[in-house]
């Protein structure tokens, strides 16, 4: 029995995994979880509806803005909301940048799980560009409150247009490099390559989603299966690999930070103007029944499910997060892996355990 | 709404038939959704308008029915979402939400069923889709339902030893 311990450098946040062993290959892999549970849900109902908002970036803070968009849309489509052009296509840059930072930080992570020390370095210096600009924009380098029902908290300013462009300019000679330094090493390609099979029917009963099943040869993103906010408007390619591995995961992550920037470059270039807010009652109070929204997260397809009751908090706030769906089905597939090999799933499965335990 | 959803809607109705199921309010519904479904507007199984509610169809079924919907949409190519629960304690039930989505159609499910709240059981769909094991687990943690069939029903996001559930609208910490 080997305790893979809620602390761990290779565990990605408090997640504890009781591996039973028979020598250096799994037999069972059970995840423990809830080291961090903090009670999203519950909070949401002691709250109005604006007071949940700073919850929803920390949810999963890598991706706040992904989160706080599900959140701010369910309430939008419910209180029927209109929101203006230019604030969705703010809503879609930052959207897109904190996609960018989120698999900045998966990709130095799992690279370190497998035992490179230099990638994290690099990345995690474009991250800081990414983290000075939306900083510069809304005063927070993690968990950004930016997104407000029926729009935006303020406008975007010239210097934030003028540093994402040059962000764009200089991030697609930094991904050349990365595909030099790390995708084309024999060393990662050997690592990854039939590592941690997982095949599209698992990935359904499961409802493994994002790149894990877009990994296993299914076009499934939130952004084309269910467009919301203005993602129709944009030119961009899903990337499937049917290969079903750790390295198609991978491959799918580095191919879509590159899709993120021209949806970015696309964005900045059709900016409309106009106002960043729509009308929102002074007391927001949704009529009774329940709404969804879902989003393409960085991890995969968040959902907000809202019940209200006509009062001016939730009656029941449901968050359905990627990253429990997709460690679910961990059990099952790492069943016979040896013990590298199974963090190195581990590691293409993107996990943040706030995201999974809420 | 496409093939798919009319498939599981036609089966959906057939295995309700007669039952009598919970009454709900009616769900908003947009005009040209309306005309097309006619059949399905009222009822136990409803389309709505996914860009007023966020999901396509809405299912209410008797609790005994829960596994055999999940075979059909498992059947149509469906795949879990999210299992939870809504506690209405001013009516003495708690109603299990069960999501659907399709990989590569459009269409999402929403499949309703209500238990007493004071004996809040129904069988367990984790056979038929393994990733419910989960999202059952959770929602027996924070509202106390009980799945019967259940491989493990222990505390999941709550410590090992918690005999509360903290979504029921009564908890008091």
């Amino acid at each position: 029995m080997l305790n893979l311990g809620p602390q761990h450098p290779a565990a990605h946040g408090v997640l504890r995994v009781l591996m039973t062993m028979d020598g250096e290959w799994i037999t069972k892999a059970e995840p423990v979880i809830g080291y961090i549970h903090r009670m999203h849900e519950k909070m949401g109902e002691n709250r109005t509806w604006a007071q949940f908002l700073p919850n929803t970036s920390r949810i999963d803070y890598l991706s706040a803005m992904h989160y706080t968009h599900a959140f701010v849309g369910a309430v939008e489509r419910a209180a029927k909301i209109e929101v203006p052009a230019r604030a969705e296509y703010v809503r879609v840059i930052t959207s897109e940048l904190n996609r960018i930072s989120s698999h900045l930080v998966w990709w130095g992570a799992m690279l370190l799980d497998l035992g490179g020390f230099t990638p994290i370095l690099y990345a995690f210096e474009d991250r800081e560009k990414i983290l000075d600009l939306l900083e510069g924009l809304c005063g927070a380098r993690l968990t950004y409150c930016y997104y407000r029902f029926g729009g935006l908290c303020n406008d975007v300013d010239d210097e934030f247009l003028n540093g994402t462009r040059t962000f764009v300019k200089e991030m697609r000679p930094r991904l050349g490099m990365y595909r030099n330094l790390v995708t084309d090493n024999i060393i990662l390609r050997k690592r990854l390559t039939g590592v941690g099979p997982i095949s599209a029917e698992l990935c359904r009963k499961y409802g493994a989603t994002g790149p894990v099943i877009r990994g296993s040869g299914v076009p499934y993103d939130v952004r084309t299966v269910e467009p919301y906010s203005v993602y129709p408007k944009f030119d961009f390619k899903i990337p499937i690999y049917q290969e079903g591995d750790s390295m198609a995961r991978y491959l799918v992550r580095m191919d879509e930070m590159e899709q993120s920037l021209r949806i970015i470059e696309q964005a900045l270039d059709n900016l409309p103007a106009g106002p960043f807010m729509g009308k929102v009652p002074r007391v927001l109070k949704l009529p009774p029944g329940d709404t969804c929204y879902a989003v393409e997260a960085a991890r995969g397809r968040f959902m907000v499910r809202i019940v209200s009751d006509g009062k001016d908090t939730p009656y029941r706030l449901k968050l359905r997060t990627p990253s429990f769906c997709n460690l679910s089905l961990y059990e099952e597939a790492s069943r016979g892996m040896i013990l590298p090999d199974a963090l190195a799933m581990l590691g293409s499965l993107d996990l943040v355990i706030p995201d999974i335990d809420r | 709404m496409n093939a798919t959803l009319e498939l599981v809607a036609e089966r959906l109705s057939q295995l309700i038939g007669q039952t009598a199921v919970p009454s709900r309010p009616p769900m908003p519904v947009s005009a040209n959704l309306a005309a097309s479904t006619a059949s399905f507007v009222s009822g136990p199984v409803q389309a709505v308008d996914h860009a007023l509610k966020g999901y396509d169809l809405d299912v209410s079924v008797p609790p005994g029915l829960v596994v055999l919907a999940a075979r059909i949409l498992d059947n149509a190519g469906f795949g879990i979402d999210a299992v939870t629960g809504v506690d209405w304690m001013a009516q003495g039930e708690m109603e299990i939400v069960y999501d659907y989505f399709h990989p590569s159609s459009s269409s999402r499910v929403a499949v309703r069923t209500r238990v007493s709240r004071a004996d809040p059981e129904l069988p367990t769909i984790s056979a038929v889709f393994p990733g419910a094991n989960w999202h059952e687990r959770e929602t027996h943690d924070f509202f106390g339902i009980r799945f019967l069939g259940h491989p493990n029903l222990a505390p999941f996001l709550l410590p090992e030893d918690a005999d509360f559930h903290p979504l029921r609208k009564d908890y008091k910490p």
